[in-house]
C-alpha cells in the first residue's frame, strides 16, 4: 500500500495544502471559475493584478489566437484596490480559498500605496508584486526589465508592508540576464519569485495590414511559451536554489506542471489553460498527484528542482 | 451582495462531453444538432455555448462561442441543442466537419438571455447573416406568450440567409433583404425600419448580427419608445468571464462608462446602453 503523495508546499512563510494555483489575470477574482473548480481544493487563487484606481484597460481587439497560444492585450482593467478589497477578498475567504493578492502600479510609489492598503487586510496568504505586465503604455515602465527599478519597487513594498506577509515578485522572461534581476529583487526583500509573465508579441492582420491588437503588442501565453518558462525557472533555481518559485507558462496538464516543478518550481500557476478548459486546475492537480506517485515521490517537495541533481544521483 | 454574485456568474453552466447527432448543410451554413441531455432545461434564447475545437492534439487552444439556435426535448435523443455554424475560420470548419457520432466538449449555457415580456407585445426580430440563428428559438417562446412576431433577415447574398421552413411557422411575417438582391428585397434590414416599427406598432426589437447592424438599429430607434435588445458579437477567449478580452463600453446608471464582458454581461444587452461610438476605443476616465 502506498501513502497518498503529500502535495503541500510553501512560498516564503505561507503554507498551501496543494501546489496548483490560478495565474494572476487568468481567473479574475475567482467567482467566474467557482462553478467549475472547488476553489478551496487548489493551492490558492492568485487574483488579477489590481491597481490603486479603477481602470478601463486597453481598447479591443484584445485577443489573438496563435499556434498553441494566444496574445492578450488587456492593460490591467480592474476595479481598483478599494473595491477589490471590499468585495473580492471577503468573498474568496468566505469560500475558504487561500488568496494571493497581485498588485500592479505605474510608479514605485503606487506599489507602496497598494502595499499600505494590504497591510491591514487579514486572511491573505501572500502578495504578488507584478512588475512585469507587458501591456502598459510605456515599455519603459516594465519595471522587471530594469534591475534597478525592480529592486526599488520591491524595496518600497517590503518597507511598507512589514515583515510577515510573503512577497512574490513576478518577473518577465523578456530580459537578457534573468538570474541577476531575480537576485536583485530577492536582496530587496522578495521571499519568492513568480516566473514567468507573458512574452511580448505581435500579430499583424492581413485584412487591415496593421497590428491586430488595439494595443498593438500583447503578451503571448499558452503551451507555445512553456519551454521559455521551463528554461527561466531552471536558470533561476540554479542561481538561487533556496528561493521558492511559483512557476507558470503554458501549463495545461499534470505532465507540464511536473516539468516546471522538476525545473525548480515549488508551486505552479495555471492561466490560459483555464480559458480553453474551465476545469483545468483540478484536472492538472489530479494528474500531477498521479505522476508524482508513479515516480515514487512521497512528497511534492522531493520533486522540486529534481532536474538539477548531480549526474549519478 | 456577495452571495448574490456567487449565484449569478455562470450559475447554470456545465462542462460536458456530448454527441453530434446531426450535421447538415443549409445554404452557406451547417445545422449541427447535439445531444446535450438535461442542459436544455436551463438554456434560454440568447444564451451561447463554448466548444473546444480541433481535438486533443490541436494547436487551437481556445473554445469557440456559438449562439444556441434552439433547444428541444426530442423523444429520440432526449435534450438536443441546435447550432447554426458558418465554416469560416479553422475552429468553425473543424466543427462543421464533425460527423454524426462524434464527441465534443461543450460548456453551456453561457451568457445573458433575451428578456421575455410577461404581456403579449408586438416584437420585431432582426437577424443579420447567421445572426438569425437564435431568433427562431426566441420566436417560438414569444409566440407561446401570445406576442405578435415579425422578422427581418438580411445578408450580403441569398445563400447567407438562414431561414428554415420550420422556423417560418413561428413568425407572423418574414421579410428578407440581400445586398446583391439575390433573395428578397435589395438592401439592408435597416432600409425601412422606422416605417415598419410605426406601422406594426412594435414594442421591442430583438436583434442578432454584425455589430454595425446592431449599432445602426440602435441609432434608428433612438428617441422612440422601442426597446432594443441586441445580442452582441465580440471575440472572446474563454466565454466564462475570466479573460477580459470581449469587453464593450456600456453606460452605467450614473452616466459613466464601464468596459463590460460580453460573455457574462452579454451577449444580450440593451442597445441603448452600449456606447457604440466607443467600441474599439477606451472610454474617458472620470475620476
Amino acid at each position: 500500500m502506498t501513502l497518498p503523495v503529500d502535495l503541500s508546499t510553501t512560498l516564503g512563510n505561507a503554507w498551501f495544502p496543494a501546489p496548483i494555483f490560478t495565474a494572476s489575470g487568468c481567473a479574475s477574482s475567482g467567482k467566474e471559475l467557482a462553478q467549475f473548480v472547488p476553489l478551496k481544493e487548489i493551492g490558492a487563487v492568485v487574483t488579477k493584478s489590481v491597481m490603486s484606481k479603477p481602470r478601463h484597460g486597453r481598447p479591443t481587439p484584445r485577443m489573438a489566437e496563435t499556434p498553441s497560444g494566444m496574445l492578450n492585450s488587456i492593460g490591467l482593467q480592474g476595479p481598483g484596490i478599494d473595491s477589490f478589497l471590499a468585495n473580492d477578498v471577503p468573498w474568496l475567504l468566505e469560500q475558504k480559498a487561500r488568496v494571493i493578492v497581485s498588485i500592479a502600479g505605474e510608479t514605485i510609489e503606487e506599489y507602496s500605496t497598494l502595499a499600505r492598503k494590504l497591510r491591514s487586510v487579514s486572511g491573505i496568504s501572500a502578495v504578488e508584486v507584478n512588475i512585469s505586465c507587458p501591456n502598459v503604455e510605456n515599455r519603459g515602465l516594465v519595471f522587471a526589465c530594469d534591475p534597478d527599478a525592480s529592486r526599488r519597487v520591491i524595496d518600497g513594498v517590503r518597507k511598507t508592508i512589514g515583515g510577515d506577509l510573503p512577497i512574490i515578485a513576478k518577473l518577465s522572461p523578456d530580459v537578457t540576464d534573468l538570474p541577476s534581476i531575480a537576485r536583485g529583487v530577492v536582496d530587496a526583500g522578495a521571499d519568492a519569485l513568480a516566473l514567468i509573465n507573458t512574452v511580448l508579441g505581435m500579430v499583424i492582420n492581413l485584412d487591415t495590414m496593421r497590428p491586430h491588437l488595439g494595443g498593438k503588442t500583447g503578451g503571448l501565453s499558452g503551451p507555445a511559451i512553456r519551454p521559455v518558462a521551463v528554461r527561466a525557472i531552471y536558470q533561476v533555481h540554479a542561481a538561487l536554489p533556496k528561493v521558492p518559485i511559483l512557476g507558470m507558462g503554458g501549463v495545461s496538464s499534470g505532465r507540464d506542471a511536473l516539468e516546471l516543478i522538476l525545473a525548480g518550481a515549488s508551486g505552479v500557476s495555471v492561466g490560459t489553460a483555464s480559458f480553453g478548459n474551465p476545469s483545468a486546475l483540478m484536472k492538472i492537480q489530479n494528474e500531477l498527484r498521479d505522476l508524482l506517485q508513479a515516480r515514487g515521490f512521497a512528497t511534492l517537495q522531493q520533486a522540486v528542482g529534481f532536474a538539477h541533481r548531480e549526474e549519478n544521483a | 451582495m456577495v452571495g448574490a454574485l456567487m449565484t449569478t456568474i455562470n450559475r447554470n453552466a456545465v462542462q460536458q462531453q456530448v454527441t453530434v447527432v446531426g450535421n447538415k448543410r443549409v445554404g452557406a451554413y451547417h445545422q449541427i444538432l447535439l445531444n446535450v441531455g438535461d442542459v436544455v432545461k436551463s438554456c434560454r434564447p440568447g444564451n451561447f455555448v463554448a466548444i473546444a475545437v480541433g481535438g486533443d492534439s490541436s494547436r487551437m487552444i481556445l473554445r469557440r462561442a456559438f449562439a444556441i439556435s434552439r433547444v428541444s426535448e426530442s423523444s429520440q435523443y432526449g435534450g438536443t441543442m441546435e447550432l447554426i455554424v458558418a465554416p469560416h475560420g479553422s475552429g468553425s470548419k473543424w466543427l462543421c466537419s464533425q460527423v454524426e457520432g462524434s464527441e465534443i466538449d461543450i460548456v453551456a449555457p453561457l451568457g445573458t438571455a433575451f428578456g421575455i415580456p410577461t404581456e403579449p407585445i408586438n416584437a420585431l426580430l432582426i437577424g443579420g447573416g447567421y445572426g438569425s440563428a437564435p431568433l427562431f428559438g426566441l420566436a417560438d417562446v414569444l409566440k407561446s406568450r401570445g406576442c405578435k412576431v415579425d422578422m427581418l433577415l438580411g445578408a450580403s447574398v441569398g445563400s447567407k440567409i438562414y431561414a428554415p421552413m420550420e422556423g417560418k411557422r413561428s413568425v407572423n411575417s418574414l421579410k428578407i433583404y440581400t445586398e446583391d438582391g439575390s433573395m428578397g428585397e435589395t438592401g439592408r434590414v435597416t432600409e425601412s425600419l422606422l416605417d415598419i416599427v410605426s406601422q406594426r406598432q412594435i414594442d421591442v426589437i430583438y436583434s442578432c448580427g454584425p455589430m454595425a447592424m446592431l449599432s445602426a438599429i440602435t441609432k434608428l430607434v433612438e428617441g422612440t419608445d422601442v426597446i432594443h435588445q441586441c445580442a452582441v458579437e465580440e471575440s472572446m477567449a474563454c466565454g466564462i468571464g475570466i479573460c477580459m478580452t470581449c469587453v464593450l463600453p456600456v453606460t452605467n446608471e450614473d452616466g459613466s462608462t464601464s468596459m463590460l464582458r460580453s460573455c457574462i454581461d452579454g451577449p444580450v444587452m440593451d442597445g441603448a446602453h452600449v456606447r457604440w461610438d466607443l467600441v474599439g476605443k477606451v472610454p474617458e476616465v472620470n475620476q
